[in-house]
């Protein structure tokens, strides 16, 4: 039987007369990465934070490590590591003391060795004396994961980490993620770049405050059942104006050479390919749609 | 999680530190603002001034007018110049030439002498009270012997006051202020200054970081919160205080008749109070603005309704009332008690529980309204 690090139903929360998350049923097993994706105010930060004990919910329940996610919200805090959408340590503490005081609210045994090994493990040692306000973004949110885990929780909740990092420190801190989940530590992270979501074994997409879909990468890709056509050649730019709003044509753009046309009936598809990009130099071929369709795809989505 | 940890209270206490120690800027102002506060209000409210130019108007030449001006002008508070009209002298009062014009009629000789107690007006520029006060008392303090040297031996071993009486004509009350009074207010008012506004920006502070997210989603309960945030600031609160001592007695010549240590143990209770309603406040305001606005707006009715700017006895019985859950108008009457008077505990132990009342209740009110959620 698979054991759910997060499993909770039925989860809502309003703010005054904007319900942020509605009947939301999330279950994540043990031991996973989980991508946590969905628009600008889709409620991803809500749903995280209700997770973490920090809001209490209108409607629903279930459990966080096998604790109750309203009554146990103490006992959950313990055994979760929330790292927060925005920097959230103080800048006047060198990286150091930020991580002692965290050990120290968390009353860690062994505090100094404790400290000392999380800062060589996320390569803070030599940054130790610093204060945490001088380091750059990305080093900030390494010491923000270094802080979060410090504890060694059982389950890891983070918001956007990587947001404003550059690739290389995204790759970085992506590596230290996928060790964690190796130790066996549950990680729900929530993301805006296709690269990390496809680094998840499962994906979590909101919208509206509502779980839209979720599974694998390829389930998702699958179940959306998206048709794409890349065309190429003279005159593309030309062509995609006229793409956009054609029957059975939901989305046309161009990444680079090649004009991507993302839509469900393949066969109206064909039909406004075939009477608008009538240009001579133009080679069109149908190609296996990838996650970021699918996400633009369902952003576009007017119910969602 | 359950209770509270010594450790985790321990474990904000330093971070609080580490922080509070390394805002330069505060620590500067948290010094440098009692020092001006003290300076200016000390010499501003206490402002003794002497050798005020004052008008004479005499009807008479005679001995006793001459005595009299005599007597003023040894009190050291007046200079005397003579007026030939009153209107002249009007004038010169309404100018701001002369602050005083004092006015001998005709026939004050021959009042005196039959015991008809002549009254002798004194008009006053109230437009500066405080020096009027202290010019005043002067001249009430010389009606009864100014005379005596001169006058006729039946009204000399007379009984029942001065031969004369003088009116100060003044359109303020004056009061009793004298600059060992003010200081030991000062004391009150300044630490309730610093310490209520300091401490209502620490939470807000938190919360506009972001930290505080970070610090509610951490197993920490709001009592080792509240005492680890609170304690760095009572040091510096103590830190004021010694520095308002100091000055106050170096430079203000304040007198010490009580014991400083009562003193400091009882401004340890005063500055609780303030930092339990400062983190009230702190909990309750959702940004460093407002925060900043609701110690004001509990910093002026203290200023007002303690007494140290107005006489508690003039107020009207509610604003007393007021006054009296007031811990500045405790601390007030407890400093002036102690350091001029000699009090002891007994003395002031009136004054003490209802600042004792007021800590237990506003830091009851803090953790209360402390939220452990975002909600």
């Amino acid at each position: 039987m698979t054991r759910y690090a997060i499993d909770v139903h039925g989860l809502a929360k309003r703010f005054g007369d904007r319900q942020v998350v509605s009947g939301l049923d999330l279950r994540v097993p043990e031991g996973e990465i989980c991508g946590f994706l969905g628009g600008n105010g889709s409620g991803k930060t809500t749903t995280i934070r209700m997770l973490c004990g920090l809001l209490t919910p209108d409607a629903g329940g279930g459990t966080c490590l096998g604790l109750d996610v309203i009554k146990q919200s103490a006992e959950i805090r313990l055994q979760v590591g929330y790292m927060t959408q925005r920097f959230s340590f103080y800048g006047e503490l060198t990286v150091k003391e930020n991580l002692d005081f965290v050990a120290r609210l968390y009353q860690l045994p062994n505090r100094g060795k404790v400290v000392a090994d999380m800062l060589e493990r996320m390569g803070l040692a030599d940054r130790a004396e610093q204060f945490a306000r001088n380091l750059s973004g990305g080093w900030k949110q390494r010491m923000a994961l270094a802080a979060c885990v410090l504890h060694r929780p059982k389950l890891l909740l983070l918001d956007e980490p990587t947001a404003g990092v550059d690739a290389k420190a995204r790759r970085e801190f992506w590596d230290l993620i996928n060790d964690m989940a190796a130790e066996g530590m549950t990680v729900l992270v929530s993301t805006h770049y296709m690269d990390e979501a496809e680094r998840c074994k499962r994906i979590v997409y909101l919208s509206g405050g509502r779980l839209i879909v979720q599974g694998t990468a390829e389930d998702v890709v699958r179940d959306a059942a998206l048709v794409v056509f890349d065309l190429t050649g003279e005159g593309i730019d030309k062509v995609s104006k006229r793409l956009r709003g054609a029957p059975g044509i939901e989305s046309a753009t161009i990444f680079g050479r090649a004009l991507r046309v993302v839509g469900l009936d393949r066969d109206a598809m064909r039909a406004s390919l075939a009477t608008i990009a009538t240009e001579p130099g133009i080679v069109t071929e149908e190609v296996p749609a990838r996650l970021d369709d699918v996400f633009i795809h369902l952003l576009q989505e007017p119910t969602a | 999680m359950s209770g509270f940890s010594f450790n985790r209270f321990l474990a904000v206490l330093h971070k609080e530190t580490l922080e509070m120690r390394r805002d330069k800027a505060t620590i500067g102002l948290t010094v440098m603002l009692p020092l001006i506060q003290l300076f200016l209000f000390g010499y501003a409210l206490n402002a003794n001034p002497r050798h005020l130019p004052t008008g004479v108007l005499t009807g008479e030449e005679s001995r006793y007018s001459r005595d009299l001006e005599a007597a003023l002008r040894n009190t050291g508070y007046f200079d005397l110049r003579r007026f030939a009209s009153e209107a002249e002298a009007d004038t010169a009062l309404a100018r701001g030439d002369v602050l005083f014009v004092l006015n001998i009629p005709a026939g004050f000789t021959r009042d005196v002498d039959n015991g008809r107690k002549p009254a002798i007006l004194m008009d006053a520029d109230a437009t500066d009270p405080t020096a009027i006060a202290q010019a005043s008392a002067a001249v009430n303090a010389l009606n009864a012997t100014v005379l005596q040297r001169d006058l006729p031996v039946p009204l000399q071993n007379q009984t029942g006051g001065a031969p004369f009486q003088i009116i100060v004509h003044s359109r303020y009350n004056p009061e009793a202020i004298t600059a060992i009074n003010v200081v030991p207010g000062l004391i009150g008012v300044i630490v309730s200054f610093s310490t209520l506004v300091i401490t209502a920006l620490t939470m807000t502070r938190e919360r506009e970081a972001g930290t505080m997210e970070n610090l509610l989603s951490m197993p920490v309960r709001p009592l080792e919160v509240m005492f680890g945030k609170i304690l760095p600031y009572v040091g510096l609160g103590y830190v004021q205080v010694f520095l308002i001592l100091a000055v106050s007695v170096a430079v203000f010549g304040v007198p010490v008749h009580g014991s400083i240590p009562l003193l400091l143990a009882v401004l340890g209770l005063f500055i609780a109070c303030n930092l339990a309603l400062g983190f009230t406040f702190s909990t309750i305001a959702r940004t460093q603005m407002q925060a900043q606005q609701l110690a004001q707006f509990a910093l002026l009715p203290s200023m007002m309704l303690s007494g140290f700017i107005y006489p508690f006895a003039g107020m009207p019985l509610w604003a007393r009332a007021i006054g009296e859950v007031l811990p500045l108008t405790h601390i007030i009457r407890i400093a002036r008690g102690i350091l001029l008077k000699g009090n002891g505990f007994a003395e002031i132990a009136g004054d003490v529980w209802p600042m004792a009342v007021f800590a237990v209740a506003a830091t009851g009110v803090a953790v209360w309204s402390y939220r452990e959620t975002l909600d």
